[in-house]
């Protein structure tokens, strides 16, 4: 395979970007869940929230 | 069927749609790197450096997406002062801009092979796509500042509708300039992708958007758990602030 090295790099900085951006989410999420009263946090009474 | 009581609220922002969604993303990431670089046949100019093209032009696409969504929300905080958009506009301006972000950077990896260099100031897709993705930076810089939040949605709101007058530049560009641009015209309209190649471009566009899907879902909740504390902890300030007050009156009462 060709150019295997700017494919590594493209590839795996796109794909790394957005792996971290979706951990980074998912703990701001549970950082902020935790912090605000159980009332405040309303889709997660829904039954959709398991 | 009974539904949770809001006290055993879990403390995450997942549901199932989410989680399905989180599924599909993983699956459909894995078909995309089998096909990307097993499957979809080699260019005949650019042999094997095509391949990128099956993770620029997805991030291309979803930046056009994110920040038009952007717009539609900071749209709509200035007419209705919808908190449910301004939420919307912000996490979708944040996803733009790493959607943006990666396609400067894998159009410049991809340049290097094919045009020789990673970078050309006189290519206008290049100069206006950098120009927006600076804009959209300012946007999640006023974004950050601290004061009232009304106020900041505005300014923001504003930066976005700005931002977004350059969208249809980016995407024109290579047609009004086309002599002053390396880039060609567009890759899924022109004909010239094979069927697997195509296929799989499209698959890495399907892909991509499901993530900006799910990633939304989660980052709305993000953005609304962020306000609720914002909003009680002032609440909390306000309260003690009275209770102050009402104890100095009390004190000079005596």
């Amino acid at each position: 395979m060709t150019h295997l090295g700017y494919l590594l790099v493209g590839w795996g900085v796109s794909l790394g970007a957005l792996g971290l951006y979706a951990v980074r989410v998912i703990q701001r999420g549970r950082q902020a869940a935790a912090r605000v009263p159980a009332n405040r946090r309303r889709w997660l009474a829904s039954e959709d929230a398991s | 069927m009974t539904t949770p009581a809001i006290s055993e609220a879990p403390v995450h922002t997942r549901s199932t749609t989410s989680r399905l969604l989180g599924v599909a993303v993983l699956v459909g990431l894995v078909a995309l790197v089998v096909l990307g670089f097993f499957g979809a046949p080699e260019d005949d100019e650019q042999a094997d450096a095509v391949r990128l093209i099956f993770v620029h032009v997805p991030s291309a696409l979803l930046t056009y997406a994110a920040f038009s969504v952007t717009a539609v929300g900071s749209v709509m905080w200035l007419w209705k002062r919808s908190v449910w958009w301004d939420l919307v506009a912000h996490g979708s301006a944040e996803l733009g801009v790493i959607f943006c972000g990666l396609t400067l950077f894998t159009g410049s990896v991809w340049g290097r092979p094919t045009w020789n260099t990673y970078w050309d100031w006189g290519d206008v897709r290049l100069v206006t796509t950098l120009i927006l993705f600076l804009l959209m930076i300012g946007y999640l810089a006023v974004r950050s500042m601290g004061g009232d939040e009304s106020a900041i949605a505005t300014r923001s709101a504003i930066v976005a509708l700005i931002a977004a007058v350059n969208l249809p530049i980016v995407n024109r560009s290579v047609e009004w300039w086309f002599d002053r641009t390396l880039h060609q015209k567009s890759s899924l309209t022109d004909g010239n992708l094979e069927d697997l190649t195509l296929f799989t471009l499209l698959l890495g566009v399907v892909v991509w958007s499901i993530f900006y899907v799910w990633a939304m879902i989660h980052r709305f909740r993000v953005g609304w758990l962020e306000r609720e504390l914002r909003v009680g902890d002032l609440d909390l300030a306000i309260e003690q602030r009275r209770a102050e007050a009402h104890a100095a009156g009390d004190g000079g009462d005596q």
